[in-house]
């Protein structure tokens, strides 16, 4: 048992490591003194950062080699990972696309279509987004009703909105889930299309959230044209595609375990610094609970760690995870909350933002109740809960709910 | 990175499992609350054939000189049956008496099992607490640590000692006292002139527990730092945690088994979310727990200054979870669950009363905070 590198994962450290030491200094700087402070300079600062990180290997390292990948596996990742947040340097601006959307694509997409797309995503010179989650289908996604319609040249005609799109405002292309046909049962008639961002038809709109901020957009879609070329992976097989991409986030979600900032030392040296709570019996109780929790999923991360080491696989339990980081976050702003009194929600201090954030985060990336069913069926191998939609065509599901409700 | 169970350790949890499953454990553990305590297996001839009584000691006084972690998958084991082994008891003793060497009394017998130990649980200073504090008998108040008076070549020592894992029947008690101002490790034979053990039982009786009173009683001092002293309690916090998480996995496993094959209104119960989610929790919280495991066995020989702040953290995990699980264990199954007809009763005794010992599950909740606090 133990937690050093390998040989080979040190000297992979260290050749990670001389190149930031070397271009360190061509990195945006994000806060504190000279710090960007216009939301334009800062996108562009990131994507040419980005680029940069690219030439150096350091972007895109599970990426194969022949798309300007590192076809490095999973541990080095995070490695590199690891030494991007030792640097104190940003990573990169489109985690999405290189994360997720990119890889779908390396494996469903055309030849063409890699060719046109993987080099600038990788790049930063244009960034995508997801067009998955609508405001009817987020846990259940195959229930997503935006709509694909074919024309007579081949081409296709694109209506529906879709939400949660972090990215989109300055996104080229977006990765979309839609529904080609309401006639089959709905993970049938699903189809993956690229969508260029900046079509006639597309619109973007701000979605603020309880810190006032808007962090994710809606996009809504008006007969926006896609040429022929646009699908991915197969008119009818958009499941099977989306699959892919949600099998890269929960990876991705897996092994970007810095806690998100959410750690036990930060929480508890804003109570050590408050001489009378630091000796208070119920916050000490509190604050050992939480921080406990948050202990043990930074030791489930070199778990995970361990298990992709040896060529295995994670499995869904390692979702439990997000769900004790989250709650112990909320917990531990609900704490500090207690002890600072209304000073804790000025948005100018650093606890109000996480405050506000934390609620929704609970929904991130699929609800807790679907990731408790999912572990509870996978992992503990307890039956599924009957479900009405099976072997229904979408279309008739729809009338169904609506006399349902 | 290396962060799983070795060939040797998987062995080790195996044989331990294939040992422990001769006996009917669980029976004996209801019988003896019917007060047949002649019904607990003697199992300490088990456990000194399988070489668990040497575990922490090292090879040159005839153990295995295997670390807290082996220790940890053993007691594990014991905790899934909830078995009676005396090792809660025995392993912190040996633990303090290794680190001594040369002038600790008993060492080969207690290797070998043909002595037993227990450890006189004493707790060590904290960020608030400054002295070293014993639990005691009732009430909050915690007691102080025994005295000990006299040069290092003839001391005797003072004091009581509330709910001492495994003392009844031990050959050597092992622990912590205070002389001139500053605390020595001390070893003091049970039947020297001045050691009181009282047996006591309480709610659990597979659990055996003492109180130790001694009266001047005559003792060798060990050469233990204090470090090794404190983290001899650590250590005895890792190891409840890991018996009390082994407790976890079996009442989770006849949870899920029978929310599969229950049925209510024409389903499985399991496939109701009120319940699927209740026991996603349990897991949520075994596996928190099996990682801290993973911490305080890496923290005690990869970065000792941590070793507090883990074993602790991995205490309070583990409390809270055996806790939810002996409840969740007696919600699924329903009224039954809550008779003496079913095995529950017995982790939910079991839980209701570890969660007390040894400063308890509170207390090292409030060291994980006063160690963080600490630091910062």
């Amino acid at each position: 048992m133990d937690l050093e590198d390998t040989p080979e994962q040190a000297a992979y450290r260290a050749q990670v490591r001389s190149w930031l030491d070397e271009h360190r200094s061509e990195a945006p700087i994000l806060q504190g003194p000279g710090a960007l402070t216009d939301e334009d300079e800062i996108i562009a600062a990131r994507r040419a950062w980005q680029g940069k990180l690219a030439e150096g290997g350091l972007a895109g390292v599970t990426w194969p080699k022949e798309y300007g990948g590192q076809s490095l596996g999973p541990i080095e990742q995070v490695l590199c990972s690891q030494e991007i947040a030792r640097a104190k340097v940003p990573g990169i601006l489109d985690s999405i696309g290189v994360g997720m959307l990119g890889p779908t694509i390396i494996a469903h997409g055309e030849e063409e279509q890699k060719s046109r797309y993987l080099a600038p995503l990788l790049h930063g010179d244009e960034v995508w987004c997801q067009l998955f989650s609508e405001p009817a289908a987020g846990s259940d996604l195959a229930a997503v009703q935006t709509r694909a319609r074919r024309q007579d040249d081949g081409s296709w005609r694109l209506t529906g909105q879709k939400v949660w799109t972090t990215n989109a405002q300055f996104a080229s292309f977006g990765l979309l889930l839609a529904r080609t046909d309401p006639d089959v049962p709905k993970h049938k008639g699903l189809t993956m299309f690229i969508v260029p961002m900046d079509a006639e038809g597309v619109t973007i709109r701000g979605l603020r959230q309880i810190s006032g901020e808007a962090e994710f957009n809606e996009v809504f879609f008006d007969d926006v044209a896609l040429d022929g070329g646009s699908v991915v992976g197969g008119v009818g097989n958009g499941w099977g595609t989306a699959l892919t991409t949600l099998m890269f986030e929960r990876a991705t979600i897996g092994l970007g375990s810095d806690g998100m900032g959410y750690s036990s030392t930060r929480f508890a040296a804003a109570i050590a610094a408050d001489e009378h709570a630091r000796v208070d019996s119920d916050v000490r109780h509190r604050l050992g609970e939480i921080a406990s929790e948050l202990l043990a999923i930074r030791f489930t991360g070199y778990r995970t760690l361990t298990a992709l080491q040896k060529g295995q696989i994670p499995g869904p339990e390692a979702g439990l995870a997000k769900v004790t980081l989250v709650s112990g976050a909320i917990k531990a702003g609900d704490l500090i909350a207690d002890i600072l009194g209304p000073d804790a929600l000025d948005p100018a201090g650093e606890w109000a933002y996480m405050i506000s954030f934390l609620p929704g985060l609970k929904s991130a990336g699929g609800t807790e109740e679907i990731l408790r069913n999912t572990i509870g069926e996978r992992v503990l191998g307890l039956p599924p809960e009957p479900r009405l939609d099976k072997g229904i065509p979408f279309s008739e599901l729809r009338s169904k709910e609506g006399a349902a409700a | 990175m290396n962060l799983s169970l070795s060939d040797e350790q998987v062995f080790l949890r195996e044989a331990a499992r294939g040992a422990l499953s001769r006996f009917k454990t669980l029976e004996a553990a209801r019988e003896a609350l019917d007060g047949d305590k002649q019904a607990l297996p003697d199992l300490w001839p088990t456990a000194c054939e399988a070489g668990w009584p040497g575990l922490l000691i090292g090879e040159a006084h005839g153990g295995a000189g295997l670390d807290v972690f082996d220790a940890m998958l053993v007691l594990g084991e014991c905790g899934r049956v909830i078995a009676g082994v005396a090792l809660l008891g025995h392993l912190p003793a040996t633990a303090i008496l290794d680190a001594a060497g040369e002038q600790a009394p008993m060492l080969e017998e207690l290797a070998s099992g043909e002595k037993r130990a227990a450890y006189l649980p004493v707790c060590p200073p904290g960020d608030i607490e400054h002295g070293w504090t014993v639990d005691p008998a009732a009430g909050a108040a915690r007691g102080s640590a025994p005295v000990a008076s006299g040069s290092p070549g003839s001391v005797t020592v003072s004091g009581r000692l509330a709910w001492v894992p495994d003392a009844p029947g031990a050959d050597l008690l092992v622990g912590v006292a205070i002389l001139d101002g500053s605390p020595v490790g001390v070893a003091i034979e049970a039947g020297a002139a001045g050691v009181t053990i009282e047996a006591v039982e309480r709610y659990d009786a597979t659990r055996s527990l003492g109180h130790v009173t001694l009266s001047d009683a005559p003792a060798s001092v060990l050469g233990a730092s204090p470090e090794t002293l404190a983290a001899a309690w650590h250590l005895a916090q890792a190891l409840i945690a890991a018996e009390s998480l082994g407790s976890v996995e079996t009442a989770l496993d006849v949870s899920v088994a029978y929310a599969k094959e229950r049925f209510t209104f024409g389903r499985a119960i399991g496939s109701y979310q009120a319940v699927k989610h209740s026991l996603t929790e349990v897991l949520r919280e075994l596996e928190n727990g099996r990682s801290l495991l993973y911490y305080a066995g890496w923290a005690r020989g990869g970065a000792p200054g941590e070793f507090p702040l883990a074993a602790s953290a991995a205490r309070s995990v583990a409390g809270r979870a055996l806790d939810d699980a002996a409840r969740t264990m007696i919600s699924v199954h329903g009224g039954i669950g809550a008779t003496w007809e079913h095995d529950a009763p017995l982790y939910f005794r079991r839980a209701q009363l570890s969660r007390r010992l040894l400063g308890g599950t509170g207390g090292a909740t409030d060291r994980v905070a006063g160690e963080l606090i600490a630091q910062s």
